[in-house]
């Protein structure tokens, strides 16, 4: 037990977004209740370094925290700045990939497993064999989870095609919720999605279709849609941060881990999906977790028929880290 | 494109276009009686939370509506005491009521983010007409707030145009000092206005929260107040012409997702590769090229814009 450890998270959203932010909080409720740590949050807090100085400098200086866990990409330069001017504070980054030796890691998850799952299991709920992914902004981290998604869906439905529509939004349920709507008029019967907002699966359910969420189990909100979800875990690694930090033996990292490390994982799956498709699912699940497999094991190929990926090879990390190009199969441009 | 998805894009261009019209004909009433009220992003979201809050508690989305369009008018009346009667700057007090407006959204519905009312707006189906054929579902299977929108526009085109209230209105944004002389209290009228404004805005934000994007969460108005804002310059301040481009504006809304799920060949450009990024932004480009062809055409003229707008006016100033 680390009674004294006092570890502070600044959130970029609200902890009600049933989302990002939502998920960081149950991250941070387990790690306070499997270490016994004091924890602090502040919600809404802009990715603007003054009023992120602001948040933290208080709980460094008034409120004696002893590690900040950021949760947002834009607060990586004011969290590199602030753990060189508090050497002896422990500053924790999601999402970014700066990092320095004594005081100052990142860390991530490897969405793109548990999204390889829901893929599969949205392939097998698709009469149309077209399914409507509703996309963020044109970046890595989005490419990679929608060739993964669309690779787990081929693989137990070779005829499906994945067609993508770029909102460049991270939360306006608006058109997030429009653009659901759009790809089912164009003949999708399964919404994937990477925002932050529940609207795409609102529209699904309007229109009889199915969802796949996104951040969290949103089964809640639109159950006759709701067929599973990508989910992130992070409490397990804050509460080993706190532990360490407890016990003196924090050093900073690059941390990016898998469905082995429980950071990300696959929320429970709908009734009706059929169970050979739910024990295959379970069977590559286990192959992700002992590392025997991983998503980006060739052969892959893009758009154009290139072979991105040769037979028997599996992608880097750098190379998964900067993917700019969809997969065969995916409908949309990767580069809009 | 299939004959579904058509339809699909012009339901949307419908209820997009209904949003943004309602709160930029609450804009353009403020704007013709002199004040310009650069707080309709603020004001969508406290009726947008608002709205969202009573429809949880009542079950009603009327309920929610009204007290949406309540709230609304509440707080433009905030910007008429500020910049009509106390004769502050309205572009300040504006954007001052868009960042408080926004700020205290978040706070009133921190608690209610992610909850799902019962009832929402249903389509309304009118018997027999819906069923027709393409116009039937784009126009006569749409939510009960179209339809009292498009009474509204009238009413609003009515009222300014033809009455003697409208006159004074009219007035009141072309020469205050005339208007006061004429025995007219310009501060009642342009309170009034701005009001009547800031509940139009009210409304459409729970049209969003109700129907659109069914739930509370913070920045979901997202913009739309701003296209309200240029969609008032782009109608020449008409509420005719405003009904025009708003229905434009939400075309280019509604555009947006679905250019991008199709192949369309026009001219030999692939158009489906246009960025979504780009077609974004314009109702922006659109409102720019009116600006700049309105004041060419009225070069010689006045021009369309109410000739006191932005211009406080105190009695004793005169």
């Amino acid at each position: 037990m680390d009674d004294g450890v006092v570890a502070a998270f600044v959130f970029v959203g609200p902890v009600g977004d049933a989302g990002w932010t939502w998920a960081h909080d149950q991250g941070r409720r387990h790690a306070e209740d499997a270490t016994g740590a004091t924890t602090l949050f502040v919600e809404n807090v802009p990715e603007v370094a003054e009023d992120f100085r602001a948040v933290v400098v208080d709980f460094i200086e008034n409120e004696g925290a002893d590690v900040i866990f950021g949760t947002s990409f834009g607060y990586m330069d004011p969290m590199e700045e602030l753990a060189g001017e508090y050497p002896n504070v422990v500053f924790e980054h999601a999402s970014g990939f700066k990092m320095n030796d004594t005081n100052f890691g990142n860390f991530f998850g490897r969405m793109y497993q548990p999204r390889y799952l829901s893929g599969m299991a949205a392939g097998a709920m698709t009469e149309a064999d077209q399914i409507g992914y509703v996309a963020a902004f044109p970046i890595p981290e989005v490419l990679r989870g929608i060739n993964a998604f669309t690779l787990g869906a081929q693989r137990v439905n070779p005829d499906v095609e994945v067609h993508v529509t770029w909102t460049f939004t991270w939360f306006d349920p608006a058109i997030e919720g429009d653009s659901a709507a759009a790809l089912i008029e164009a003949g999708a019967d399964v919404i994937a999605m990477h925002q932050d907002s529940t609207a795409p699966g609102l529209a699904a359910q309007e229109a009889g279709a199915r969802w796949v969420s996104y951040n969290s189990d949103m089964s809640a909100f639109a159950p006759d849609a709701f067929i599973t979800a990508p989910v992130w875990n992070w409490g397990p690694y804050y509460a080993r941060i706190i532990e360490a930090v407890g016990a003196g033996t924090y050093s900073p990292g690059a941390y990016w881990g898998g469905m082995d490390d429980e950071i990300v994982a696959l929320a429970p799956l709908a009734a009706d999906v059929p169970a050979d498709v739910s024990a295959e699912i379970d069977e590559v699940a286990a192959q992700l977790i002992d590392g025997s497999w991983d998503v980006f094991t060739g052969e892959i190929r893009d758009q154009d028929g290139n072979v991105v990926v040769a037979d028997g090879e599996t992608m880097e990390d750098g190379a998964m880290l900067g993917m700019t190009f969809f997969v065969e199969g995916v409908v949309g441009s990767a580069t809009p | 494109m299939s004959e579904e998805a058509l339809i699909g894009l012009f339901v949307a261009t419908v209820q997009f276009g209904t949003l943004v019209f309602l709160a930029a004909l609450g804009e353009l009433i403020a704007e013709r009686a002199g004040v310009l009220n650069l707080g309709v992003e603020g004001m969508m979201a406290m009726g947008a939370v608002s709205g969202f809050m009573v429809g949880l508690e009542t079950g009603s989305p009327w309920a929610a509506f009204f007290a949406a369009a309540a709230v609304g008018a509440l707080v433009g009346g905030l910007h008429a005491l500020v910049s009509v009667v106390l004769g502050a700057d309205q572009v300040v007090s504006g954007l001052a009521l868009t960042i408080g407006g926004l700020g205290l959204a978040a706070y009133v519905g921190r608690n209610v983010v992610g909850e799902r009312p019962e009832t929402l707006f249903t389509d309304l189906g009118i018997a027999g007409l819906a069923d027709i054929p393409w116009i039937g579902e784009i126009f006569f299977d749409q939510p009960p707030v179209v339809y009292l929108t498009v009474l509204l526009g009238i009413a609003g085109w009515f009222v300014l145009a033809r009455t003697r209230l409208g006159l004074a209105i009219r007035a009141a944004g072309e020469s205050a000092p005339t208007t006061d002389t004429a025995g007219h209290s310009v501060m009642a009228l342009r309170s009034g206005a701005v009001m009547v404004g800031g509940a139009c805005a009210g409304a459409a934000g729970s049209f969003l929260s109700l129907y659109m994007a069914p739930g509370w969460v913070e920045g979901m108005v997202a913009g739309r107040g701003w296209i309200a804002v240029a969609l008032v310059i782009f109608g020449a301040w008409r509420p005719g012409r405003l009904a025009l481009g708003a229905l434009l504006f939400g075309f280019t809304l509604a555009l947006q997702p679905r250019l991008q799920s199709f192949d369309i060949e026009l001219l030999g450009v692939e158009v489906n590769r246009i960025s979504p990024a780009l077609l974004g932004i314009l109702p922006f480009v659109l409102t720019v090229v009116v600006l700049v062809i309105i004041s060419w055409r009225y070069r010689h003229r006045p021009s369309p814009a109410p000739a006191a707008l932005g211009l406080p006016y105190r009695r004793e100033e005169r």
